[in-house]
């Protein structure tokens, strides 16, 4: 096992997947000699040659289109956002293009790609930089939507999505690209479409994704601590396609759940949760699902007001405890 | 640029296909127009009459394997690329028999066997999708090319500069195609366009022409040296072909616009200009054919259009329970 950020799991994945498969090609804004403003590209420029990866002009359209007109034709993009707050710029082509023609044309096409994105706060960017997206993406039919937690997550699910035969928005969570983790020996490929359990428990379930799984741990095991609450924690890791069968079973060990999200509160995926096992386990339910959330507001770049909109360690303890009082 | 009007070049067999090939395009739009305005198809039909000599004159010397992506007037480059007649007025019916499915309708109308990505309900979404394809052509190196049809309207959208700097700097195989054909819907051109379309490719350095998209001799020709540019490594073209939309922007418009957009005299005088009597003249007038020939063509491609017609008429409707995500994902 090595040991590996965050951040070095994407170039990694990347080039697993560019080793085995000629098809795939990666462009973006700075992503080849520069290796990446995040530093999640460095050395697949050097490795695999200009017409792999390739820089492109700050074109966020002509990114999406090229890498679209691509996928119906034979490559396997994989296209770099920046920011995720830049999808607004490009929005047409992920909405109304790449997830729809497939649809559209009857089934004529398929659309292998994978647009890679920076997601979510924590680094004092202001809101043009810092929002969390996902539930834009969740929201759109066509469009399959994933976020890892870990490092081993993002190698084994960032070559998933290279891999599948659907377009994959891929967030990786700004904020944990410092993180250290295990990565497997040899080639690592995981499945879309599967959430994780990544800490058991039977008095409560927190769901969480990306950033807010290592917080909604750390207050799962204070309140075991101070408490002796046992919470599970739920890595939910793919919005689409939504792994309901390990989300309700999880859910009927306890009947009480939390989720806890990184996106603003209305429309959040964690509204999309609750109504989902409101229908689906009603009669499991021994409380109404709360959500925890950032608030329907744009965030701030203040360290002390960021910090108070995104769901901290503290917040999830104290709203835990606060609900199985 | 202008051409050197050399159509002796063409046999009597080539040039008959052009005029068979927009005169196929006229007649499948005249019905649909009549179709539409009956209340027969689903959602808005926008036409291309009048405009028949663009794609026709660019689509008939492109190969299966070439890509073109086009617009929300779509009709007539899906025909002109080799698209199937009865497939796609089985479309624009909405029958589950049309080359989507019925999913598609009118204004995605698309079949990837002929190279036809798509037609396209956003102007101008195309010209970066085609890039694209374009992008993919150069790294397989099969000598394909990609062709963008859109509109002057379209060429106002701020795709066009990144897709033009793009595909300059990485000397993709793609052609530009404008059809000016006066209008973004009921805007004519001068109160929402300034300066020539064509000239925009100037500052990227791509190669530009602007074309009388009337003449199918001309529009032949050029897009002739933009497809030999792109197969040998030059880049992209931007061709701007001025024409003009015979039709309404879309059909039924009187039925909810309050004034006119354009004069009776105006669309009578640019009707003049009709590429396909012109051409028709032209091949008369060489002894390539005779009155009868093309009068033999029309009678033949009457009667397509009546079976394709009847194929739509007698084909179910899609199966809304063969509506699985299949579909959406692979
Ligand atoms: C992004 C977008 N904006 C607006 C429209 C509405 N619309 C449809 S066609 C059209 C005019 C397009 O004009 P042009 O590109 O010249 O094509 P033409 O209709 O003349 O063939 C407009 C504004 C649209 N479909 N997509
Ligand atoms: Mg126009």
């Amino acid at each position: 096992m090595a040991e590996l950020t965050y951040r070095e799991a994407v170039a990694d994945a990347i080039a697993q997947e560019m080793e085995r498969d000629d098809k795939v090609v990666f462009l973006g804004e700075d992503i080849a000699k520069a290796g990446g403003v995040f530093k999640t590209t460095v050395g697949l420029y050097d490795k695999f040659g200009p017409d792999r990866v390739r820089d492109t002009p700050i074109s966020e359209q002509a990114i999406l289109g090229a890498a679209m007109g691509a996928a119906m034709t034979g490559l396997r993009p994989i296209a770099e956002i920046m920011f995720s707050d830049f999808f607004a710029v490009c929005w047409d082509i992920v909405v109304n293009q790449i997830a729809k023609t497939r649809y559209m044309t009857g089934g004529q096409v398929t659309m292998p790609l994978v647009i890679r994105s920076a997601n979510g706060g924590g680094v004092r960017f202001g809101a043009q930089h810092s929002q969390s997206i996902e539930n834009w993406a969740m929201m759109i039919p066509g469009l399959k939507v994933i976020a890892p937690s870990t490092p081993a997550d993002v190698k084994g699910l960032l070559a998933a999505s290279i891999r599948d035969p659907d377009p994959v928005i891929f967030f990786e969570q700004k904020s944990l690209y410092g993180d250290k983790g295990e990565i497997p020996d040899g080639e690592h490929v995981d499945e879309l479409g599967t959430a994780k359990v990544v800490r058991d428990g039977t008095d409560a379930v927190i769901y969480a994704l990306a950033a807010m799984v290592p917080r909604s741990i750390k207050a799962a095991e204070r309140l075991e601590a101070d408490l002796g609450i046992r919470v599970s924690v739920v890595d939910v890791r793919s919005l689409v396609p939504l792994d309901t069968r390990t989300i309700f079973s999880e859910f009927r060990k306890s009947g009480r759940a939390f989720t806890v999200e990184e996106n603003p509160r209305l429309c959040g995926w964690g509204a999309e949760l609750s109504s989902l096992i409101t229908e689906e386990c009603f009669w499991d339910m021994d409380l109404p699902v709360t959500r925890i959330t950032t608030p329907h507001i744009p965030l701030a770049a203040a360290d002390n007001l960021e910090d108070r909109m995104i769901p901290s360690v503290d917040r999830i303890y104290e709203t835990v405890r606060a609900g199985l009082d | 640029m202008t051409s050197s009007g050399a159509d002796t070049n063409f046999s009597n067999e080539q040039m008959l296909g052009f005029y068979r090939d927009m005169l196929r395009i006229r007649r499948v739009e005249e019905q649909l127009g009549k179709d539409s305005l009956a209340g027969n198809l689903p959602g808005a039909v926008h036409l291309y009459i009048g405009q028949e000599a663009v794609g026709v004159g660019i689509c008939s010397q492109l190969r299966d394997d070439d890509w073109i992506a086009s617009n929300h007037r779509g009709h007539g480059h899906f025909l002109a690329k080799g698209g199937d007649t009865k497939l796609l007025v089985a479309e624009v019916y909405g029958r589950k028999t049309g080359i989507c499915r019925g999913h598609g309708g009118s204004m995605h109308v698309a079949d990837f066997s002929k190279g036809i990505i798509g037609a396209n309900g956003i102007v101008g979404a195309g010209i970066s999708i085609t890039t694209g394809a374009a992008w993919a052509a150069q790294l397989d190196g099969n000598g394909a090319v990609g062709v963008a049809f859109f509109g002057d309207g379209a060429a106002n959208q701020g795709v066009l500069c990144e897709a033009l700097n793009v595909s300059t700097l990485w000397k993709l195989p793609v052609i530009f195609v404008c059809e000016n054909n006066g209008f973004s819907e009921f805007s004519p051109y001068s109160t929402v366009t300034s300066g020539s379309i064509a000239d925009r490719a100037k500052p990227y350095g791509a190669a530009h022409e602007t074309i009388d998209g009337n003449d199918l001799i001309e529009v032949w020709q050029c897009a002739a040296r933009a497809i030999r540019r792109a197969r040998d490594g030059k880049g992209p073209t931007l061709i701007e072909a001025r024409t003009y939309r015979h039709s309404g922007h879309v059909v039924g418009e009187h039925t909810f616009l309050s004034g006119t957009y354009r004069s009776e005299e105006e669309v009578e005088q640019k009707k003049a200009g009709d590429p396909i009597p012109a051409f028709a003249k032209r091949i008369l007038e060489a002894g390539q054919a005779s009155q009868a020939d093309l009068d033999r063509i029309d009678a033949e491609i009457t009667a397509e259009v009546a079976e394709a017609v009847a194929f739509a008429e007698e084909s179910p409707y899609p199966d809304p329970a063969d509506q699985g995500a299949g579909y959406m994902f692979a």
